[in-house]
C-alpha cells in the first residue's frame, strides 16, 4: 500500500512537474440518471449533468474563465448515407455513402461557441463540435473522414440534426457559481440503446486544462425487450407466434360479428 | 397516448393506428379486398420505413383476409383445389419475393423498387377498372342490359395443356395459368406488402374465367396463406415484422371491415368497381408524383443492420 502510495505521489508530482499547472483542477461530473429505461409510453427524456470544478493549492488564484465542452455519444453502428439524382425523368437513389462506426447520438454542448474558446487547431485535435469529430466514410474502398463541407457529411449530420439525434449547442452548458456547472442532455423519442459515453473537457484560456469522463445506459426493458429479442433471435417462432396472432384476430371478428 | 413500437423503434400514437386499421379495414370490407396499399403507404407516411410496414401489413391482411375466408366457406363459396394449385404457384412467388425483398433492401433500392411497383400496378389496375366501370355506369342509365360474359368463351389460356377440372368452380382448365397467377401475386404481395386480391379478381375473372360465386372466396383463401407465409419469412429472414404494430392494425382492421362491408351491400356494383378504381388510381397517382417531383431532401440516412 504504501510502496503504491509512493509511486502514485512521484507519477502525480512527475506529471504536475510536467505539465506545470495543468493538472491544478478537478472536474467531478454525474447524470441524474445512468440507466434509462425504454418503457411502452417512452417519448424521449432529459438527463441532467451535473459537475463541479475542484480547485486546489496549485491553482493559480487569479483563473476564473473556465470553458467546458461535454461531449455524449452514444452506441457507435454503421449508417449509409444515399443521394438521389433524376435519372429518366424520377428521382433514385444513386451514390452512397457508408459512415463506418459512427455515434448513433451524439451531442456537443458548450458555454459559449467553440471557435471562440480554443484555437483551430485545438478544435480539430480534440475534436469539438460536430464539425471536428471524425466521421469514417468508406469511400470506394478506402477509409478516411473527408472535409466538413463534404455533401454526403453535411447531409448526414444534418438529417441526424433533423431527428434529434445529433445536436450541437454553444449556450447549454450554465455555470450555477464559478465552479459549479449543469447541461441538460435531451434524449429524443428515437435514442439507439446502448451505452452512451459523456466526455467533459475543461479550458481555460484556451487550453485544454482537464477531463473527465462518466456514462449512462438506455436499455429497452420488460415488453419491449422481449419483443425486439424474440425477433431477433428467433426469427422462424416469432413469425409462426405473430401468423397465428393474425389468424386468431381474424378468427375471434368472425366469432364476434357472425349475423347468422 | 404514445405506445413504443419495438421493431420499427419508433413511438406512436396508438389510437392513430387503430384508426388507420379501421379506416382501411372499412375500404377492405366495402370492395372486399385486403387493403394492404392504402395501409403500406399510410405507414410510411407517418415515419414508418418501408421495409417494416411491408413486413408488418402482411400480419395485417392475414387477419382481415381470414376472417373474410371463414365467412365466405361458412357459405361454401371456396374453391379448395383452384385455392390449392394458386397457393402452390404463391407460395413459390413468395418466397422469391423474399428473397428479391432482401436483396433489393441491402441496394438501398427497395423504396424506388416500392414506389415504382405501386405506380405500374396501381394505375394500370385502378385506370382499368375505372374504365371498365364508368362504361358499365353509362350503360346502366341508358337502361341497357349489362354486357353478360358469354361462359362458353375460350381464349388462349383454355388451349394449355395439363388441365384439371376445379369442380366447385365448374372449370376445367391447365394447371400452368393457375401457377402463374399464383407466382405472380406471391412475388407481388411479398415485395409490397399487399395481399394482391384486387389483382387475383381481376385475373381470375377475366383471365381464368372462374364464375363470380367463388372468385372473392378462393382469392382470398389465397392471400391470408400467402401473407401468413410472408410474416413468417420477413420474421425469419429481415427480423423486420413488428407484431405490436401489426395486432393494432388488425384489431382495427377487423373491426373496420365489419362496418365497411355492410356500407358495400347498399351500393350497386359498377359503383362499387368505380369507386374503387378510383381509389386505386388516387395512390398510384400520388407514388408517381412523388417520384417525379424535386424531392425536399436528396439526402437519406438508414442503418445498416449489423451483420448483412
Amino acid at each position: 500500500m504504501r510502496a503504491a502510495g509512493a509511486i502514485a505521489l512521484a507519477v502525480s508530482l512527475l506529471c504536475g512537474a510536467l505539465v506545470t499547472d495543468a493538472r491544478a483542477e478537478r472536474l467531478i461530473a454525474s447524470v441524474s440518471n445512468h440507466r434509462v429505461t425504454i418503457t411502452p409510453d417512452y417519448s424521449g427524456e432529459q438527463l441532467v449533468l451535473f459537475g463541479s470544478i475542484e480547485r486546489d493549492a496549485d491553482t493559480p488564484p487569479n483563473r476564473g474563465n473556465y470553458d467546458l465542452v461535454v461531449t455524449v455519444s452514444g452506441p457507435r453502428m454503421t449508417m449509409v448515407t444515399r443521394r438521389k439524382e433524376k435519372k429518366l425523368g424520377i428521382w433514385i437513389n444513386t451514390d452512397s455513402r457508408e459512415f463506418l462506426n459512427v455515434p448513433g447520438y451524439l451531442a456537443v454542448f458548450a458555454n459559449r461557441p467553440i471557435n471562440l474558446l480554443a484555437s483551430a487547431e485545438i478544435q480539430r485535435r480534440q475534436q469539438l463540435g460536430l464539425n471536428n469529430i471524425i466521421l469514417t466514410q468508406r469511400v470506394a474502398g478506402d477509409y478516411a473522414d473527408v472535409v466538413p463541407g463534404d455533401p454526403f457529411r453535411a447531409a448526414f449530420i444534418r438529417l441526424r440534426t433533423q431527428h434529434g439525434l445529433y445536436r450541437e449547442v454553444s449556450n447549454a452548458v450554465t455555470f450555477l457559481t464559478p465552479t459549479l456547472f449543469r447541461v441538460g442532455i435531451p434524449l429524443p423519442s428515437e435514442v439507439p440503446t446502448g451505452t452512451y459515453d459523456v466526455d467533459i473537457k475543461l479550458f481555460a484560456n484556451g487550453a485544454m486544462i482537464t477531463r473527465t469522463e462518466t456514462a449512462f445506459e438506455i436499455v429497452k426493458v420488460g415488453f419491449e425487450q422481449f419483443v425486439a429479442d424474440a425477433a431477433r433471435r428467433h426469427g422462424l417462432l416469432y413469425g409462426l407466434v405473430t401468423a397465428l396472432m393474425a389468424l386468431a384476430t381474424g378468427w375471434l371478428a368472425s366469432v364476434i360479428f357472425r349475423k347468422d | 397516448m404514445q405506445i413504443f413500437l419495438p421493431i420499427a423503434d419508433l413511438p406512436v400514437n396508438i389510437f392513430l393506428i387503430l384508426g388507420m386499421g379501421i379506416a382501411v379495414g372499412f375500404v377492405s370490407g366495402m370492395f372486399g379486398i385486403g387493403g394492404g396499399f392504402l395501409l403500406t403507404p399510410l405507414l410510411i407516411f407517418i415515419g414508418i420505413t418501408p421495409a417494416v410496414a411491408v413486413a408488418s401489413v402482411s400480419g395485417h391482411i392475414a387477419a382481415s383476409s381470414f376472417s373474410g375466408a371463414l365467412s365466405y366457406w361458412r357459405r361454401r363459396a371456396i374453391d379448395p383445389a383452384l385455392a390449392l394449385v394458386l397457393l402452390v404457384g404463391g407460395m413459390t412467388g413468395t418466397v422469391a419475393g423474399v428473397s428479391l425483398f432482401t436483396l433489393l433492401r441491402s441496394y438501398g433500392q427497395l423504396d424506388l423498387t416500392i414506389a415504382l411497383s405501386y405506380v405500374v400496378l396501381l394505375s394500370g389496375v385502378g385506370g382499368g377498372m375505372l374504365w371498365e366501370s364508368i362504361g358499365a355506369v353509362i350503360r346502366a342509365r341508358r337502361g341497357e342490359a349489362p354486357i353478360l360474359r358469354r361462359p362458353g368463351a375460350h381464349n388462349w389460356v383454355h388451349g394449355l395443356p395439363l388441365k384439371i377440372r376445379f369442380k366447385k368452380s365448374k372449370i376445367y382448365l391447365s394447371v400452368f395459368p393457375v401457377l402463374a397467377i399464383g407466382f405472380f401475386i406471391g412475388f407481388v404481395g411479398a415485395i409490397l406488402g399487399i395481399g394482391g386480391g384486387f389483382i387475383l379478381i381481376p385475373l381470375l375473372i377475366y383471365v381464368l374465367r372462374v364464375p363470380t360465386g367463388t372468385v372473392i372466396g378462393t382469392s382470398m383463401v389465397m392471400t391470408l396463406v400467402t401473407m401468413a407465409f410472408a410474416v413468417v419469412l420477413h420474421a425469419v429472414t429481415n427480423h423486420l415484422v413488428d407484431a405490436v404494430l401489426a395486432l393494432i392494425l388488425m384489431v382495427g382492421g377487423v373491426i373496420g371491415a365489419q362496418f365497411g362491408a355492410r356500407a358495400g351491400q347498399r351500393i350497386a356494383g359498377e359503383q362499387l368497381r368505380l369507386l374503387l378504381g378510383l381509389l386505386i388510381l388516387a395512390v398510384g397517382v400520388r407514388f408517381a408524383v412523388e417520384l417525379t417531383i424535386r424531392p425536399e431532401e436528396l439526402f437519406m440516412v438508414r442503418a445498416v443492420e449489423p451483420g448483412s
